[in-house]
C-alpha cells in the first residue's frame, strides 16, 4: 500500500440497511451493501471503485461522506477516525472531502445562477462576500468555463458545462480528496474525454486525491493508480492498476476485463465467446462462501462454504479466492 | 420478398419535425436480412426518433414529415394505424432504452412475453404460455417457468432487459430494434445479452438495427454503421471500413477521444472542443461546422455523402475529405 500516512484510510467498512417486513415493520434482515470493505487513498493518487451495478460503490463513497451511516468499520482522515469525532469537527474533516455525483442536472439547484451555485458552500463556510466573488471568477477559470458563465441558470448550459460547474462547487472550499461517483457516465461521448482531462489536470495542478467510481473500465485504467474490484459489498481484488489490468487474479475481475467489448472489430472478434452466465446475487442474501460463488466457472469444493480473505497475487495486488491462492483460507 | 437480398428495411431520406426543427433531417440507409446496422452518434443526434419514426411510436409532438420507411416493400409512413399494430406484432419489434419503464409492473412476465402472440391471435393461451417459457428458457433466464409467475420488481435489471427481448422475439420479427439495450447494465450482463443477440440472429436470422454510442458495442455485433450528427447520417461503411478508415472528422475524432486498453495511461485524452449544439443553434449547411478543426466557409453548404476512395458503400458528408489526414 501507499507509503507514509494515508489520506484516507478505510478499514473493514460496513453498511448494512436494515430491511423490515409485514405489517409490523419488524426488522426482518439487512442489506449487505458493504460488508467489510478496506481501501487506502494517498495524497494527489486516484483510488478506483469498480463492479456490477448494486455491488456497493456509490453507498461505499456516500459512507465515507458521511451521507449514509457506517455500522462497522473505522474511516480514518488524515489518520483520524471521522465515525469517533464530535459533529463539530466532522463538518470540518467533511470540508476536505467533496463529492461529484453522475448527474450533474440534479446536482444544480435550477433557481440559482451559476454563480451562485459556486459560491453556496462558500456562504455555508461564512466566506465574506468580496472574498466569495474573487473565488468564484478563480475557480470558473480552472473549470475551463468563461466569466460571463457566472450569470447563466444550470438549465442555459449543455450537460459537460454543467459538469463543470458542478466540479468548481466541488473545489471551492479547497478540498483534499474529491469522491467522484461515475462523473462522466451522464455525459456525451465527445464530451467526456473533455471532463476526464479536466479531472487529470485539477490532480496536477491541486494535488488532489480521488475516490473514482466508475463502470467504464477503459477510462479507469487511463486515470486510476490503483483499483478496488468489489463484488456483492466485499473486495474481490485490489491493487495497482497495471497489476490488475495486465494479471488479474480473481476469476471475477477476469471476467469483467473479458466483458469491456474492444472498439476494434477484428480484435473483439477474435476473442473467445464470453463463458459468465447468472446474476448477482441478492445483498439480502448474500452466499455465506464465496460471494462470487454462483456464477464462478472455477468454483472449487470449498467455495461455497468458506469466506475466501485478501492475499497476495505475487504481481503486487491482492485477491480473495480460495482456488487461485491457498493463502486466502480464512482463519 | 421474392428477392432474398433485398432490404428488410429501407429509410429514404426520411424527416422528422419537432415543432419547426427537423431533427431527423434526410435520413437514409436499409438493413439487409440477418444483418445487423448499428446508428451511432452523439447524444440527441436523432438515433432514437430514427428508430421511432420506423416504429409509427412518435412522441405527440413529433412528425415524420417526409420521405420513405419500407418494411419488405411495404410503405410504413402512410400505413394505417390498425396495419401498424399488426406489424409490429408480428415482423418488427423493439427494445427500448428503460427495461424496466417499458415493462408492465402489474403483469406476470410470462403473460407479458405471451401477450403478443395471443392479441394477434397467432396461438391459445395455453401454448403462449408455453413458447413464453421457452423463449425465456432461450434469452437465458434460470429457472424459467418460476420466472415466469414473477413480476418484473421481481427480477434484476439484467433479468428485466432479457425479459424484454423475450417479448420482442416471440413473434419471431424479421426485424429488430434495439434502443441502447445495454446502457443501463454492467459490462458483464452485457456480455451475455450481446452474445445473446449474436446467436438468435444466427438461429432466426433476424435483422438487428442497433442504437448504441459504445464503439465496442459496434465492433462486437455491428456488420454495418451509420454515424449521426445532428440529425443526419455522416458517415456510413462496413464497421471495419469505419475503424479502419473513419473519413468525416466527426467520426475520426470521436474513435480517437476513447481510451484504450493497451494505450498509454494518465496522458490527456483527445477531445472534441466545444459542445453539441441544441437542435434549435443546429448550425446552417455541416452541422458538425462549430466543432469541427477542418471548417471553412464552403462548409455552410450542405455537404452531400461522397464515397471515400475505393471503398463501395463507404461514404461521409464532408466538404473536405481530402485533407482528413491533417487531422491524424
Ligand atoms: N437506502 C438504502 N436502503 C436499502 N438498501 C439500499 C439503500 N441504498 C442502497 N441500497 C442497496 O444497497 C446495494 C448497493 O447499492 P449501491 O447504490 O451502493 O450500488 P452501486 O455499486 O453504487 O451500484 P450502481 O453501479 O448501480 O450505482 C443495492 O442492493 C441497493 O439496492
Ligand atoms: N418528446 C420530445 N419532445 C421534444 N423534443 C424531443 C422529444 N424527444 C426527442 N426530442 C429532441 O429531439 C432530438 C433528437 O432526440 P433523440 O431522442 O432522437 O436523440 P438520440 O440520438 O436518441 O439521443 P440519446 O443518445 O441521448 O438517446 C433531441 O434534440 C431531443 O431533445
Ligand atoms: S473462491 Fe471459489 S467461487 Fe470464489 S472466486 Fe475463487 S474459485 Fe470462484
Ligand atoms: S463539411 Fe466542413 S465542417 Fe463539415 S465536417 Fe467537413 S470540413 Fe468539417
Ligand atoms: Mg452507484
Ligand atoms: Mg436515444
Amino acid at each position: 500500500m501507499s507509503a507514509a500516512t494515508p489520506l484516507l484510510r478505510v478499514e473493514e467498512l460496513r453498511v448494512h440497511f436494515p430491511l423490515t417486513g409485514g405489517f409490523t415493520g419488524r426488522r426482518t434482515g439487512a442489506v449487505k451493501a458493504v460488508d467489510g470493505v478496506s481501501l487506502e487513498i494517498g495524497p494527489g493518487e486516484t483510488v478506483a471503485l469498480v463492479g456490477e451495478s448494486g455491488c456497493g460503490k456509490s453507498t461505499a463513497g456516500n459512507a465515507i461522506l458521511g451521507l449514509v451511516r457506517a455500522t462497522g468499520g473505522r474511516i480514518l482522515f488524515e489518520g483520524e477516525d471521522i465515525l469517533g469525532a464530535g459533529p463539530e469537527r466532522q463538518r470540518a474533516l467533511r470540508r476536505d472531502m467533496q463529492v461529484i455525483f453522475q448527474d450533474p442536472v440534479s446536482a444544480l439547484n435550477p433557481k440559482l445562477t451559476v454563480g451562485q451555485c459556486i459560491a453556496e458552500p462558500l456562504v455555508i463556510a461564512g466566506r465574506p462576500k468580496a472574498a466569495r466573488a474573487a473565488r468564484v471568477a478563480e475557480l470558473l477559470e480552472l473549470v475551463g468555463l468563461l466569466p460571463g458563465h457566472a450569470g447563466r441558470y444550470p438549465n442555459e448550459l449543455s450537460g459537460g458545462q454543467r459538469q463543470r460547474v458542478v466540479i468548481a462547487r466541488a473545489l471551492a472550499l479547497e478540498p483534499k480528496l474529491i469522491i467522484c461517483d461515475e462523473p462522466v457516465s451522464a455525459l456525451d461521448v465527445s464530451i467526456r474525454s473533455q471532463i476526464v482531462n479536466l479531472l487529470m489536470r485539477l490532480q496536477a495542478e491541486l494535488g488532489l486525491s480521488y475516490l473514482f467510481i466508475a463502470h467504464d473500465l477503459s477510462v479507469v485504467r487511463h486515470i486510476s493508480d490503483r483499483v478496488v474490484v468489489m463484488y456483492l459489498g466485499t473486495v474481490a481484488e485490489e491493487g495497482p492498476t497495471d497489476a490488475l489490468f495486465d494479471h488479474p487474479t480473481h476469476p471475477y475481475t477476469e471476467a469483467l476485463l473479458a466483458a469491456i467489448p474492444l472498439p476494434d472489430p477484428a480484435a473483439q472478434r477474435a476473442k473467445p465467446p464470453f463463458a459468465l452466465e447468472g446474476d448477482l446475487p441478492s445483498p439480502a442474501n448474500p452466499p455465506a462462501g464465496c460471494p462470487f460463488v454462483t456464477r464462478c466457472p472455477e468454483r472449487g469444493p470449498d467455495c461455497a462454504a468458506l469466506r475466501p480473505v485478501l492475499a497476495d497475487t505475487g504481481h503486487g495486488s491482492r485477491a480473495a479466492c480460495l482456488v487461485r491462492l491457498p493463502a486466502a483460507r480464512p482463519g | 420478398m421474392s428477392d432474398p437480398a433485398a432490404p428488410v428495411l429501407s429509410v429514404r431520406d426520411l424527416v422528422t419535425r419537432i415543432g419547426g426543427n427537423a431533427v431527423v433531417d434526410g435520413v437514409s440507409f436499409d438493413v439487409a436480412p440477418g444483418e445487423v446496422v448499428a446508428l451511432v452518434g452523439e447524444s440527441g443526434s436523432g438515433k432514437s426518433l430514427t428508430a421511432l419514426s420506423v416504429m409509427g411510436l412518435l412522441p405527440a409532438a413529433a412528425r415524420a414529415a417526409a420521405g420513405s420507411v419500407r418494411l419488405e416493400g411495404e410503405e410504413l409512413l402512410s400505413a394505417p394505424e390498425r396495419r401498424l399494430r399488426r406489424i409490429r406484432g408480428q415482423s418488427l419489434s423493439m427494445i427500448f432504452q428503460e427495461p424496466v419503464a417499458s415493462l408492465n409492473p402489474l403483469m406476470r412476465v410470462g403473460e407479458q412475453v405471451a401477450e403478443s402472440l395471443v392479441v394477434h391471435g397467432r396461438a391459445g393461451r395455453a401454448e403462449a404460455q408455453a413458447r413464453a417459457v421457452e423463449m425465456l428458457a432461450r434469452v437465458g433466464i434460470p429457472d424459467p417457468a418460476a420466472r415466469a409467475r414473477q413480476y418484473p420488481a421481481e427480477l434484476s435489471g439484467g433479468m428485466c432487459q432479457r425479459v424484454m427481448i423475450a417479448c420482442a422475439l416471440i413473434s419471431e420479427p424479421r426485424l429488430l430494434i434495439a434502443d441502447e439495450p445495454t446502457t443501463a447494465l454492467d459490462v458483464t450482463i452485457q456480455a451475455q445479452i450481446l452474445t445473446l443477440m449474436k446467436r438468435l440472429r444466427a438461429d432466426f436470422g433476424t435483422a438487428i438495427l442497433i442504437i448504441t454510442h459504445d464503439m465496442g458495442v459496434v465492433a462486437d455485433i455491428a456488420d454495418r454503421v451509420c454515424v449521426m450528427y445532428g440529425g443526419r447520417i455522416v458517415e456510413t461503411g462496413t464497421a471495419e471500413e469505419i475503424f479502419a478508415r473513419p473519413s468525416h472528422p466527426y467520426t475520426r475524432l470521436l474513435l480517437s477521444t476513447i481510451p484504450r486498453l493497451s494505450g498509454a495511461r494518465k496522458e490527456l485524452l483527445r477531445s472534441i472542443e466545444g459542445s453539441v449544439p441544441d437542435v434549435s443553434d443546429w448550425p446552417e449547411g455541416c452541422r458538425f461546422r462549430s466543432r469541427c478543426p477542418l471548417a471553412q466557409e464552403d462548409c455552410a453548404q450542405v455537404p452531400p455523402h461522397v464515397p471515400v476512395a475505393g471503398q463501395p458503400g463507404h461514404t461521409a458528408a464532408c466538404l473536405h475529405l481530402e485533407r482528413i489526414g491533417e487531422m491524424t
